[in-house]
Parts: C-alpha cells; structure tokens; sequence
C-alpha cells in the first residue's frame, strides 16, 4: 500500500471515527463497539486495523517503546492523533504505566512494545498485572509469520513466555482475525476477575491490508462466560451462617472496588453490624473512617485486627483470596470459624483455606442478593472487646496525635518513615490517590494513609514488585488529571524505574514524588534483622543525590530531614504546576515496621513494638547487663524469631 | 486417593495444548495421562485427563480449565456411568518356538497382531487401564521390545454428553489457525 493510498483511508475512517467512535473523549462509551460501520468498509493494513481496534475499544493513551518488528505500528499512529502514545523509557515502564492507568480508572491500560527485548521488557508489568488482576492489554510486534521459529533476529516465543502471567493471550496468525482477537482481548482482560491480555503481530500482519470490519454484536466466547448472580441456595446459606454468628468478621479484598459494590459492603457490614476487615488491596473498599471499619489485616496489619479474625466465630471473604500475608499459618487460621466465601474466580474457592459456602458471582450482584434478606441486628459486645484490642495497640502507637505524651522509643528529632506518611495524610486531607512501591514505605503507607474511597491506593500486592511506583503513578495521574497523585517510594524500588523521571517530564505528568530514603534496602533488612541475627548482607546501599538526580530530570525538588520541615515541603510540592516534583525524605535508617507475623507464623503471633512500660523496662535491663560484662566467647545461641524481636532495642 | 477422569471439549486454536499442560505444571496437578484428538466437530477438540488425587483436588483441576478462555466444557466422568479405553502397541519378543504361546496370549485378550517379523511380533491392544496392564505383565516374561499407550479415552454411557455450550465458531475462524496437534 502506498503512502498516499493509507493516507485517503485514514480520511474516510476519520469520518467514519467522527460520526461512529467519535473522539478520545466520549470514546469510552463507545467501547462495546457500538461504531458504525459503513457497509462499503474500507481497506486497512494490519497496522491501521490495531488503531481503529484501540481506538473503538475507548482507549486514549498507549504506554509503549518502538522498534523494528513493531514499526508498522508506530507509524500507522501518526495517522491517528486521538491515541496519545507515551514514550516511557524502558517497557517495564510501560506495563506499569498501563497497570497504573487501569488501576486509577478501571478502564483497560494500554503498552505496546517491538519484539524480542521489547517484549520481554513487558513481563514484569504483566506479571504485577496478573497478580492483582488488572486489566491491561500489552500489543507487542513479532517477527515476520514466516521468520516465527527460526530464531530470526529479536525473535522470542512472547506468547510461550507469557502464558502463565496472562489472563489470556494471542499470537496473530492471519490479518482477517486480527480485529477479532483485539476486540477479544479486550473484552477477556475487562470482564469477570480482569488480567492482562497479550497480542502479539506478526510484522507481515502490520503490513498486509484487508477489509476493516468490526463486529458490532458482543463478543461470544463459547469457553467464556463470567458469572454474575451467586446461586439462590448458597447465598441463603450465607445468610443462614450470619444470622447464627455472633463474632464475625468480613474481609474485603480488591473485588469489593473492582466490581463497584463499595455502597453494597457499607450497606451490609452497616445492617448486620459487622467489622469489616481490610486486605492490602481491599483499602478504599470501604472508608477507612467508617464506624464498621477496623482497619487492615494480615502481616503488618493492625494486632486488633488479627485478633478478631482469630477469635472470629464467622468469617465473610469478599472478593479476597486468603493470600499467605493475610492468613499466616494455615494450619491455626481463624480455627474456630465458619466461613462464606464470595468471589468471581471459582478456583479461589477452597484453594487456600476450606469455606462451608462458596458463592461464585459478581460481588455487586452476590452482595445485592444477600442484603435483599439480611437482618438488622446489634453487635456490641463483638466490638466492645475489638475496642479493648485496638487500646493495647495504641499504647505502641509512635504516630501519636500532638497532645499525647510521646513513645519512649521515639527520640527527638529522629524523622521516622511512619510520620512521614501520617503527615502527608493529614496535609493531604486522605484525599489523594497514592502509588507506593514496596517494602517498609508500602507498609507504612498501608498503615498511617487512610483511605476513603477506591482506585484510591495503587500499590503491587500480589507480586510485590520493586520499581512498579514511579511509573503505575505516572499511568494513573495521566488516566486522573485532575487528581492530586503521589508515588511513595523507597530508595531502593525507586532506583530500579527512576528513569521514568524523563517520561513524567516529557509528557508534563504532575507527580509529586515521595522518596523514603532511609539507605537500606529497608523491608529485607527488618527480616535480616529479626531471622539472619542481623548480618545486613547486601542491604546499605550507598545512594546518589536523589535531590540532583531530579534536577539533571529539570525536576524540582525538596530535601526534608526533619519532622518538622514536612508540611511546608508537602505544600510546596502540591502547589508546584506543571510537572513532575520530588521530595526526599531522609528517614531513620533502622526502622521496623510493626507489628508484623513472621511468615508462616500464626496469624495472632505477632512481633509487637513494647508498650512503654515494656521498653522502659527493657531499657533498664540492657543497661543493667552493661555493668556486669557478659562471657564474651559464649556462642550465641539461636533464638526463635518472636524472642529476637522480644530482646530488641529500638522502634 | 482415587482415579480421576476428566473430559474436556476445547476450541481448536493454536497453543490450546500447551496452556493445558502448562496448567498442569504452574499449578502442580500430577496428571497419569492426557490423550487429545479431534471430534466430529471441526473446531472442537478433545481432551481425556487420567489423575490418581482425592476429590478435592480433582476439583480443583476442573475448576482451573474452566479459567482457561479456550476450554468449552469440562466434564467429570468419575460422576457418571462411562467407558473408558486405553490402546497399546506392544513389540514382543516371539521366536518360532514361543510364537505359539504369544499367540495365545493374544487371543485371550482379543488383542489383535498386526505385525509379523522373524523375531517379533507387533501386538494392537484396547480395553480398560487395567486389561493392558494384565497383558504386558503376562507377555513380559517373553520380552518387551518397545511399547506405547494412547492415555485412556472415554466417554459417558447412553444418553450422558458433553456439552459443548451450543458452541459456535464464533468468527468462522479462517482455515489459517493452526490446529491443536
Ligand atoms: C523486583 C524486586 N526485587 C526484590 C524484591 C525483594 N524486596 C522486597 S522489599 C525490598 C527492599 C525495598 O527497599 P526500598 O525500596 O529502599 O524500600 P524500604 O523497604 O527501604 O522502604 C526488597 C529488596 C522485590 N520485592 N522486588
Ligand atoms: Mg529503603
């Protein structure tokens, strides 16, 4: 096809565009196909195929990195100005972005990548993706149909290395089916628990032309059908179960926001008076404030928390799928409980912990079912004792309000992680959309950032995945403009993307960027220091200049070493304009994040900070063991982890 | 512990197989055997999976095909009345001298000798599982040269099917896929 023939086509599908899909803006409800195809459809090459197909699809941004095999792509966008590409700066960058993006909103989020490297560059943003089952298409380009298994030049077998970190995926075997498999994989990664779905053309493919039609009928998938209504006879089982218990406790996962039904779950728990626990994911479920909330569970959740799923006589699983941070031991997790378990993925249910009801279905319309015949009723004294748990946890607490007298462990002047975070709450009014990384700073975020509404944290759970922050919150501030955004990173995941300053930069993304710079790869040296006797093996880092790293970026930014500079710098940094902003926290080095259940411990076998009476107390010991000196060529002996913990000195 | 038997239609596209197997191995299902082949619908496949778990597990297993967008139906056999079949081809160590008595044998199970050579002879065999492992026992003291099994087919009994979902080739799907095999 020659250039002049692909420029006339893309006139005529611009007015097909204008009359049908119409704009990137009112894209969206455009999106089941409902476009209008001229019966004299025109020809395409493979290339403007996969614009039309994002374009009908609603997307508006593509997060992706050119090269050869897929060119034919990148140039057939220049004839498409309603897709905004941006040009990350490594292709994990772009699986981020996307996952950020489709996080932020829950429209699918959009990476395109060459080949080869380009391709493989993906994996780690898929794989984030899968894990938390967000819902991103990744169009990578492949080498020529006729080259494919030859080991031709930046050939890899992407579908092959991907099948097991997607919801779906396709390698692209004939032009007539390329809108066919664009248009299903968007409606697999979408629908039902949503995931990343792979595409992957052949360049051959990118080039032919054909005859561009898009089906206006909805995708039928014979193999697919995602559920919606839970079966009659369990949910009264359900409510069957609620109405015998007394001590039950809800646990609310990622589903309660992905599939809407945040007013349904403040309904229930509100009704029935029950507490509502929260997984990792799960924050922004339900408002964090909210009188039923008791906060967040699992490794670092809070003890009071912990302790109610462990003495819970019911427990009602929503759209969670009892991960190992959140249950601990298996084996002693939540023993004396019933449980109900309602999620949209029927292999999640009994996988880890058996349930005496499974409901699969879409939680809207599950917990619409349920609330249609649940019984008010009061729950005092349940609360009451979570009451007397939650008081022993705040006699720990080192995050205290102004007029409390301060935790011993907290000396002057020391600038923790935790207050950083707390401060930032407070400046920020809860309202912001943060995108942490992961170690001890996504902890603490999980801790002192209370969340109200969802979308609202943005944060790798599944996988755990070091470098996600930066570009998930340049992907979820472009989906969300108007929304103030923060990465909360450490300086170690920070390092890992950093390079993705230059994207934010380019594209004039206003990040406000948190670094929590405390010199340690800080989560692995908490578990190097409780379970390796602490040998601090390969966790210091020595860091460059993170406040002239943003400036070589023409980013500006803050250092902050005190508690008390936080406010004017988390002001400054919001009324910045225009960009990019970073502001580093130079925090305690040797900090932990507490309470936190070893792994594989027992949920309610939990590493506490001392109470100040404890540390005292602990304090005087050591002092009085200075005094008289100790046989210095005893071998220590090895300690169970709780008992390190026990004898530790700090916060 | 018991023995499982799972049938599965699955549409005929490409990788079909491998995201079966690959299930298998990412979510540690120990599989006796898988046998697919095509059905009297063109786009259809399928596929028999043999598994020694308990109950829960096999659960399990059914639960994770249905997560994968290729497969249609998924049925477990274990719940109905159903035949099951395995196939062998087993090379046989016969001289003239015990030829006779292999012939025998043969004739016992109703297998079938479907090749004759100066010192072997190649033995067609179906039945249940357990059939085929009676006979190899039986021949194997006259020496097994080579020998391999279909993996058990089956099927339920009478008026119990597979249900394929009203499926249809969504697209017409062009003759360009590439077939499971
Ligand atoms: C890609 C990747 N590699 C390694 C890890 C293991 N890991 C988990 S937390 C952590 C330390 C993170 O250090 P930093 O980013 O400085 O955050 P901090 O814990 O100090 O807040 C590491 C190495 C991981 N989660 N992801
Ligand atoms: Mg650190």
């Amino acid at each position: 096809m020659t250039e002049d023939k692909a420029a006339t086509n893309a006139e005529s599908l611009a007015k097909t565009l204008e009359t049908g899909a119409g704009g990137s803006a009112g894209a969206c409800e455009q999106a089941s196909g409902e476009a209008d195809i001229p019966a004299d459809a025109v020809m395409l090459t493979g290339a403007e195929i996969v614009c039309e197909c994002l374009l009908r699809e609603g997307v508006d941004i593509v997060f992706g990195y050119p090269g050869g095999a897929i060119l034919p792509t990148y140039d057939a966008l220049t004839r498409y100005p309603q897709l905004h590409h941006v040009l990350t700066r490594h292709e994990q960058g772009a699986s981020h972005m996307a996952d950020g993006y489709a996080r932020a909103t829950g429209k699918v989020g959009v990476a395109m990548a060459t080949s080869g490297p380009g391709a493989t560059n993906l994996v780690t943003g898929i794989a984030t993706a899968m894990m938390d089952s967000s819902p991103i298409v990744c169009i990578t380009g492949q080498v020529p149909t006729g080259a494919i298994g030859t080991d031709a030049f930046q050939e890899t077998d992407v579908t092959g290395i991907t099948l097991p970190i997607t919801k779906h995926n396709y390698l692209v075997t004939s032009i007539d089916e390329l809108a066919e498999d664009i248009r299903e994989a968007f409606h697999i990664a979408r629908t039902g628990r949503p995931g990343p779905v792979l595409v992957d053309i052949p360049k051959d493919i990118q080039i032919q032309t054909t005859e561009f039609v898009y089906p206006t009928e909805p995708v039928t998938l014979p193999g697919y059908k995602p559920p919606r209504r839970g079966r009659a006879d369990q949910v009264e089982a359900a409510l069957e179960l609620i109405r015998e218990s007394r001590r039950p406790v809800i646990l609310a996962g990622h589903g309660i926001s992905m599939a809407n039904a945040n007013a349904e779950l403040a309904e229930l728990c509100e009704r029935a008076q029950i507490p509502v626990a929260l997984t990792l994911l799960g924050k922004g479920a339900i408002s964090e404030r909210h009188p039923m909330c008791v906060g967040m569970m699992g490794m670092h959740g809070g003890a009071e928390v912990n302790h109610a799923i462990q003495q819970a006589d019911l427990l009602i699983a929503l759209g969670m799928r009892f991960d190992d941070r959140v249950t601990g031991n298996l084996a002693t997790y939540a023993k004396g409980s019933r449980k109900i378990h309602v999620d949209i993925d029927s292999s999640e249910i009994n996988k880890n912990v058996r349930v005496d009801v499974g409901i699969v279905g879409d939680l809207r319309e599950v917990l619409r079912q349920l609330l249609d015949r649940v019984e008010r009723r009061p729950n005092d004294a349940w609360f009451d004792r979570i009451a007397e748990w939650r008081a022993d946890s705040e006699l720990r607490e080192i995050v205290r309000p102004a007029d409390a007298p301060r935790h011993p462990a907290v000396s002057e002047g020391k600038l923790l992680g935790a207050q950083v975070i707390r401060d930032l709450f407070e400046l920020t009014g809860g309202n912001a959309v943060t995108v942490t990384d992961v170690g001890q700073h996504q902890m603490w975020e999980a801790q002192y950032y209370q969340h109200e509404r969802p979308h609202s944290l943005i944060t790798s759970g599944g996988l755990g995945t070091m470098g996600f922050g930066l570009p998930a919150a340049i992907g979820a501030k472009m989906a969300r403009p108007d929304q103030e955004v923060w990465a909360i990173v450490g300086d170690g995941g920070f390092q890992m993307t950093s390079m993705e300053l230059a994207t934010a930069v380019q594209e004039k993304v206003k990040v406000n960027i948190a670094v929590i710079n405390n010199g340690f790869l800080g989560m692995v040296r908490q578990w190097q220091e409780f379970f390796y006797e602490e040998r601090y093996n390969q966790t210091p880092m020595v860091n460059p200049d993170f406040c002239k790293l943003a400036e070589a970026y023409g980013i500006p930014a803050i250092r902050v070493t005190e508690r008390g500079q936080i406010e004017d710098a988390v002001n400054a940094t919001r009324a910045q304009a225009g960009g990019p902003i970073l502001v580093e926290f130079v925090v305690e080095k040797e900090e932990i994040v507490f309470p936190m259940v070893p792994a594989g411990a027992d949920l309610d076998d939990m590493i506490r900070r001392p109470t100040p009476e404890e540390f005292e107390q602990k304090r005087r010991e050591r002092a009085a063991a200075k005094a008289t000196p100790a046989e210095t060529d005893a071998e220590p002996e090895p300690v169970a982890p709780a008992a390190v913990a026990g004898t530790r000195f700090g916060v | 512990m018991a023995k499982h038997i799972l049938a599965a239609l699955v549409e005929n596209r490409p990788g079909v197989l491998a995201r079966v197997s690959n299930l298998f191995r990412r979510r540690s299902f120990n599989i006796d055997s898988l046998s697919v082949g095509r059905t009297q619908r063109e786009n259809l496949s399928r596929m028999t999976i043999v598994m020694e778990s308990d109950a829960a597990e096999a659960d399990r297993l059914v639960k994770n095909l249905y997560k994968l967008v290729d497969v249609v139906h998924v049925d477990h056999l274990h719940n109905q009345p159903s035949v099951a079949r395995d196939m062998a081809l087993v090379k046989v160590k016969a001289s003239s001298e015990n030829r006779r008595e292999v012939i025998q044998l043969c004739d016992i199970f109703r297998a079938r000798i479907i090749d004759v050579a100066a010192e072997s002879l190649v033995v067609e065999i179906t039945g249940e599982e357990e059939k085929l492992g009676h006979f190899t026992e039986l021949v194997r003291p006259f020496g097994i040269v080579e020998m391999v099994r279909t993996g058990v087919i089956a099927m339920g009994r009478g008026s119990h099917t597979l249900k394929d979902q009203g499926y249809k080739p969504n697209r017409g799907r062009s003759s360009s896929r590439r077939s499971v095999l």
